[in-house]
């Protein structure tokens, strides 16, 4: 008498059942694959940013410097103080100026990159453009303090070129101007827009690059002028590219507080301020208070921002 | 009955030990140390010779008693009470702020002074410093909860070429516009701390220009006393280019950028003067706010042995006088400031020794004056807020 064999999942173990309940029931599998994403951003990442939320609807009672633990909105009535006003409106203004600048700047050289380099030309200029992002972001900043003091490489080299006038006319413009270009305005929006540029020069590129050539022809041999094809086929194509750029120059602007610490009239951009309430004042709610603005100003950017397609063209 | 003797012997034994925790749980012997003490200090305090092998004061503390020396740096005085809450550190190197909120909170103990050699070594005028002593339990005797550790005072940095060789004798030159020695107006040639404690520096200016505020303590400001100080910093704000709160950035800017006045500490002016700079310090007729730090020690420190010896190692001469030259501090130990190659025979005298009256040292304001007149005075984190106003132009 021959016994019968022993039942299929009996005989592979318990890796073999397994995988048997996976096949029979594959969203198990998918829950699988994505749970340490999902826990990754549900609990330390929505969850931290919902612990600090809720902070902002506590405050800081002056008598004894102590956190109170009870629902109020007196800490965000405090971000409409005049001083903090300024902070918001300081920072989102520089973030703009910023982020036109770096669009206007990184557009042509990314024209260029896209449809005229090639070869050697093409892989020295995407060097050019990543080179940077490879060394320290603080030894750049350092290394800015340099060229921009009043003793430094462009002071120097103004004083040899006799054009010490218009250095001084820039930094006597009231509002913007200082006592050097870094202790002023100019030198932080200089160092920012240096800074962030690649970030807008990368997104352009890949815009351009997805243009087809085909269709630039098509324009040309139905009779449209360069000048005409680039403003009615190349800059709409390339704008959800623009846009996206202007993603990361905007909010990289919005949150930074190395800069504007070691650059301009030393007045308060938002980083900052959070820095200092939360660490110097221990005003942990009015800290968190005022990181909503910069949430709710990128919110509101980002809305617009898929409306003009950046998301395509991430 | 056997019993009985047991528990009599065992009780004989154990008297010695529970006398050594008589008093307010305050020891009264040093024993074997156990092999390690966790200090809370600020950075640069315990140097074991890492960062430049002349300044190190720990590896022999550590060969002598064979306690491991742990350094747990903090950067502020916030940092250093929350350090203490969590507990597990034996010491910590409080400045005057801090040093009041622990004992008040019961986080440190008072130290038995007896067992502490050196502390008749300790400068006078540090012995019974209000930021350490206190008669917290109102028997009418205060306790002693720490050892002084190192002073220093916040200086007027000035150039010496701007000002023709004629040290400035007043904070006006940082405060209020005016002709310099070298022709130019001080107007964006100066600086001022970028921290909210430097409104004190304003109000101490005011005690002695603007008498009839009634300022007596530049860190209890009611609050008319406040806003005028504001508007001082807001009549200084049109001077500043910029204001400092990183050392080598302020050395920067007394090199590159044309700086020629500001507050400073003897760090930066000790470093710029080996650098050949043309700089000097003074403190000016007003006087100068300043900082004093005490090494306290934990109420449940888990290692009191060791913690007594690093107590009594820190008033060390060497320590006191390398340590003074590294920090560009004061030692809290005169004796310190003789014979010190580090220090040199002026080291003392530049980083301020004779200029402890002159000094008002630091604490954080609080909503109660300190000064008797009740519950008044404007805290602390509002002058956090209003002095982010004046820097930024309101």
């Amino acid at each position: 008498m021959i016994s019968a064999p022993p039942p299929l999942a009996e005989r592979r173990g318990l890796l073999h059942s397994i995988s048997i309940v996976l096949y029979r029931f594959p969203f198990l599998s998918v829950i699988a694959l994505l749970l340490p994403i999902l826990l990754w951003i549900g609990v330390i990442y929505l969850g931290s940013l919902t612990a600090m939320l809720t902070q902002g609807f506590f405050y800081l009672d002056g008598f004894t410097g102590r956190i109170v633990r009870e629902f109020t909105l007196r800490t965000y009535q405090e971000l409409l103080l005049q001083q903090n006003i300024d902070i918001f409106l300081r920072t989102i203004v520089m973030a703009a100026a910023v982020t036109f600048t770096c669009a206007l700047l990184a557009f042509p050289l990314a024209y260029f990159m896209a449809r005229f380099a090639s070869g050697r030309t093409k892989a020295l200029l995407y060097l050019g453009v990543m080179l940077p992002l490879w060394s320290s972001y603080l030894v750049r900043i350092y290394a800015w303090k340099l060229i921009l003091a009043q003793e430094g490489i462009i002071g120097w080299l103004a004083n040899a070129l006799g054009l010490t006038g218009i250095l001084d006319a820039i930094l006597s413009i009231p509002g913007i101007g200082g006592p050097s270009l870094s202790f002023s305005i100019v030198g932080v929006y200089i160092v920012f827009v240096y800074i962030w540029l690649p970030y807008m020069i990368l997104p352009i590129n890949a815009a351009l690059e997805r243009v087809p050539k085909s269709v630039i022809e098509a324009s040309g041999d139905l009779g449209a002028r360069p000048g005409y094809t680039f403003r009615r086929i190349i800059l709409p194509l390339a704008f959800p590219g623009v846009v996206a750029g202007s993603i990361f120059t905007f909010s990289l602007t919005l949150g930074d507080y190395i800069i504007p610490g070691v650059f301009g009239n030393s007045s308060y951009f938002i980083g900052q301020a959070v820095l200092v309430q939360q660490g110097t004042a221990g005003n942990i709610p009015l800290a968190a208070a005022m990181t909503v603005v910069p949430i709710l100003v990128m919110g509101v950017y980002l809305l617009g921002a898929r409306r003009l397609g950046a998301f395509d063209a991430l | 009955m056997k019993l009985k003797l047991a528990l009599l012997i065992v009780g004989i034994l154990l008297l010695p030990l529970s006398a050594a925790f008589a008093q307010d749980g305050m020891m009264t012997a040093v024993g074997e140390g156990e092999g390690q003490v966790d200090i809370i200090a600020w950075a640069g305090y315990i140097e074991r010779g890492e960062t430049d092998p002349a300044y190190d004061w720990v590896t022999e503390f550590e060969a002598a008693t064979s306690c491991v020396v742990n350094v747990k740096t903090a950067a502020t005085s916030d940092e250093m009470v929350a350090l203490m809450n969590e507990g597990r550190f034996d010491l910590v190197t409080a400045s005057g702020d801090a040093s009041l909120r622990l004992i008040y909170g019961g986080r440190v103990q008072p130290v038995n002074l007896d067992l502490i050699p050196s502390w008749g070594m300790i400068d006078e005028r540090l012995q019974n410093a209000p930021w350490h002593t206190v008669d917290v339990d109102g028997d009418g005797t205060a306790e002693h909860y720490g050892v002084p550790y190192q002073w220093g005072a916040n200086v007027l940095m000035y150039n010496t070429a701007a000002f023709g060789d004629q040290a400035p004798t007043s904070w006006s030159v940082v405060f209020e516009e005016q002709t310099l020695a070298d022709g130019e107006s001080n107007a964006g040639r100066v600086q001022a701390y970028d921290g909210p404690i430097y409104v004190a520096d304003a109000a101490m200016y005011l005690m002695h220009h603007q008498p009839e505020l009634g300022i007596t303590d530049p860190y209890s400001l009611d609050r008319d006393q406040f806003n005028a100080a504001l508007d001082l910093l807001r009549q200084q704000r049109a001077l500043v280019g910029r204001y400092w709160h990183d050392a080598f950035i302020q050395i920067d800017d007394f090199v590159n950028e044309g700086v020629v006045a500001s507050s400073s500490w003897p760090f930066q002016v000790n470093l710029l003067a080996s650098q050949g700079a043309a700089v000097g310090s003074v403190i000016p007729e007003e006087g100068a706010t300043g900082w004093a730090d005490t090494t306290m020690m934990h109420v449940d420190a888990p290692h009191p042995n060791c913690a007594y010896m690093w107590l009594e190692h820190s008033l060390n001469f060497s320590l006191q006088g390398d340590l003074a030259a590294w920090f560009g501090s004061v030692p809290a130990v005169p004796a310190a400031c003789e014979g010190n190659d580090l220090l040199g025979e002026t080291g003392c005298q530049v980083n301020g020794f004779e200029n402890f009256d002159r000094i008002q040292f630091w604490r954080t304001p609080t909503a109660t004056c300190q000064d008797g007149r009740g519950d008044i005075c404007v805290p602390y984190y509002e002058w956090v807020s209003a002095y982010i106003g004046v820097i930024g132009g309101r």
